[in-house]
């Protein structure tokens, strides 16, 4: 028996994610630029493509680089579909990030959507993790280097570095065991990790009466149908082709089988995080691996959950006042990054200058102060010349470190060459 | 005042933490090292003494080492892997030191840093001789922080 109400389930269940009708507002591009959607759809792909993969795939040190091979050289659409997985997760970083990014400068993520908020960066932290435990599989001279300085990294960590950096590669260097570790997380526990967060981000989303609006405005509602859905569809159709045209153009870069006697010249991490990368050439890795990003986590994490007393939820830089400052503070904060990444490339010797001091002082503290005094002088200066408010305040330093961090990630992936030399 | 936390509240959380305990437990031995305790002492043979000129470094990379012989004939195995990041330092001769190509570490030929990121001496392995050969113990490495004469093998 198929009943009216019964039938087309899965159209009816796809509905079902919207309301019925949605506020005006909303929906306009410029509100959301569709990041989180597209994210999603990212994923779909994703989760497809990596299907079809898992078919062409062996997870060993002897086969996984000649089953790569034989899939892009014999297989019909094999490179193709390598290439699709390959941009799509690059693409999900990307927009992930900008959707990080708009919801905080948007004002979106104060009061009932504070939980949502550490959803959210738990998500990035796991697009992060499957995107970097994808990037070993092709077992090529990039994933293997890329994935030892990386598993190195986590050695710095005081204590239990390395212990965990151990656990993550099963051994003191990357084998097998590290191969087959990183191909279930990729491939199975992270993806459904995934889908759960998800599911719980999006229905928090839909507690939350949906996307943040500015309240002072007038709220008119319109049916979500059609207003709102071919809107989705005519993004998702965008990226869609988009992709595939750009999949059939770029391959997805593929070097020599791995060869753990030699590095190549330079050895890069994968380029999101290059920042860390850079941040480590001139800082003690104590404190670039731990203590700052340790800070920063803290920081993204208590912002929506400290008390602002003119908080304007919705409107984009809280006010043109903000919009004005974040201007100002981007461009102070690449002058600065820059200016301290060439003075401690060029200038600076503290190593040698200070032999009977610590380096984790000398090297660590002193170059984390250097960069550190500049930036609160200059919130100092916001705050008495522009009288800036709190909200201001943090706005300022989330641009200070969203901006380093690019500027970081650009000198480190492209200003660099042979020996990691400026310039080379 | 009021309790926040009753008695009910505190059995619940007991038994998440509890339950959270073993799964993190779980996990951990799962992905614990699997071959923990059966480290063989291999030594690796890197051949005749008389082979190894003073004042020269010779590359063992299948067994993931440099012998360096210094000035006054003391031998060092040092380690291939960069002491910050783990990439495989290589031996520029016309530098007379140990270059890291990820992140331009520098070293002697004692394994002593010469320029930063790396903060530490290379790692070394222990060195026997017998019947005129030079046997390495490829299995332990030895962390250490700076170079010392102790560490020196001589014939």
């Amino acid at each position: 028996m198929n009943t009216a109400g019964h039938s087309k389930a899965i159209t009816k269940l796809l509905l079902h994610l919207h309301p019925n009708k949605v506020d005006e507002q909303s929906i306009k591009f410029t509100r959301t630029f569709g990041l989180g959607g597209v994210a999603a759809l990212l994923f779909v792909i994703l989760f497809i493509t990596g299907m079809l993969l898992r078919f062409a795939y062996v997870p060993s040190v002897k086969e996984a680089y000649d089953s790569i091979i034989e899939l892009q050289n014999n297989v019909v659409f094999g490179q193709l579909l390598r290439n699709l997985h390959y941009w799509s997760g690059m693409g999900l970083v990307l927009v992930s990030f900008l959707h990080v990014i708009r919801v905080f400068y948007s004002q979106s993520i104060y009061y009932e959507r504070r939980k949502n908020w550490i959803y959210g960066l738990l998500m990035m932290f796991l697009v992060l993790f499957s995107n970097f435990t994808g990037y070993l599989l092709p077992w090529d001279q990039l994933a293997f280097w890329a994935v030892t300085i990386m598993t190195n990294m986590l050695s710095y960590i005081p204590f239990i570095g390395d212990a965990l950096a151990d656990m993550v590669r099963g051994g003191d260097e990357v084998t097998e065991i590290t191969l087959l570790r990183f191909y279930h997380f990729h491939t199975g526990l992270l993806p459904l990790l995934m889908v759960f967060l998800m599911s719980i981000h999006f229905w928090l989303v839909r507690k939350s009466k949906g996307v943040t609006v500015q309240t002072s405005e007038k709220r008119e509602m319109v049916p979500t149908h059609p207003n709102l859905l071919y809107k989705e569809i005519v993004v998702a159709l965008i990226v869609i082709v988009a992709l595939f045209l750009f999949s059939m153009l770029v391959n997805a870069p593929l070097q020599d089988k791995a060869n753990p006697l030699i590095s190549p010249n330079p050895s890069k991490a994968p380029w999101y995080f290059m920042g860390f990368q850079e941040l480590l050439l001139h800082i003690h890795p104590g404190f670039g691996i731990f203590v700052i990003p340790l800070l920063v986590t803290a920081f993204l994490v208590y912002i929506p959950y400290m008390k602002y007393t003119d908080l304007k939820v919705g409107v984009w830089f809280n006010s043109d006042k903000g919009k004005k400052l974040t201007l100002i503070t981007f461009v102070f904060a690449v002058l600065l990054t820059l200016v301290v990444i060439v003075t401690s490339e060029y200038f600076l010797d503290l190593r040698d200058w200070m032999p009977q001091v610590p380096v984790l002082i000398s090297t660590g503290l002193l170059l984390l102060l250097l960069y550190m005094v500049p930036a609160a002088a200059y919130l100092y200066y916001i705050k008495s010349k522009f009288d800036a408010a709190k909200i201001d305040i943090v706005m300022a330093m989330f641009t200070i470190l969203i901006t380093a961090y690019i500027v970081m990630t650009i000198v480190g992936s492209l200003l660099r060459g042979e020996g990691m030399h400026l310039f080379a | 005042m009021k309790l926040k936390f009753t008695r009910r509240t505190f059995i619940k959380r007991a038994i998440y933490a509890l339950l959270s305990l073993e799964v993190v437990y779980i996990f951990y031995s799962l992905l614990g090292k699997k071959k923990d305790g059966d480290v063989v002492d291999g030594w690796f043979d890197a051949g005749n003494i008389n082979f190894f000129e003073n004042n020269k470094v010779y590359p063992f990379g299948s067994a993931h080492f440099y012998l360096s012989r210094l000035e006054d004939g003391g031998m060092l195995a040092i380690s291939i892997h960069c002491t910050h990041l783990g990439c495989a330092v290589q031996f520029n001769q016309n530098k007379d030191r140990f270059v890291c190509p990820c992140h331009a570490s520098a070293f002697n030929k004692h394994g002593e840093v010469l320029s930063p990121p790396a903060t530490r001496a290379l790692d070394i392995f222990p060195i026997s001789i017998r019947d005129n050969k030079v046997l390495v113990n490829i299995n332990n490495p030895i962390r250490r922080d700076k170079y010392e004469a102790s560490q020196l093998t001589y014939v």
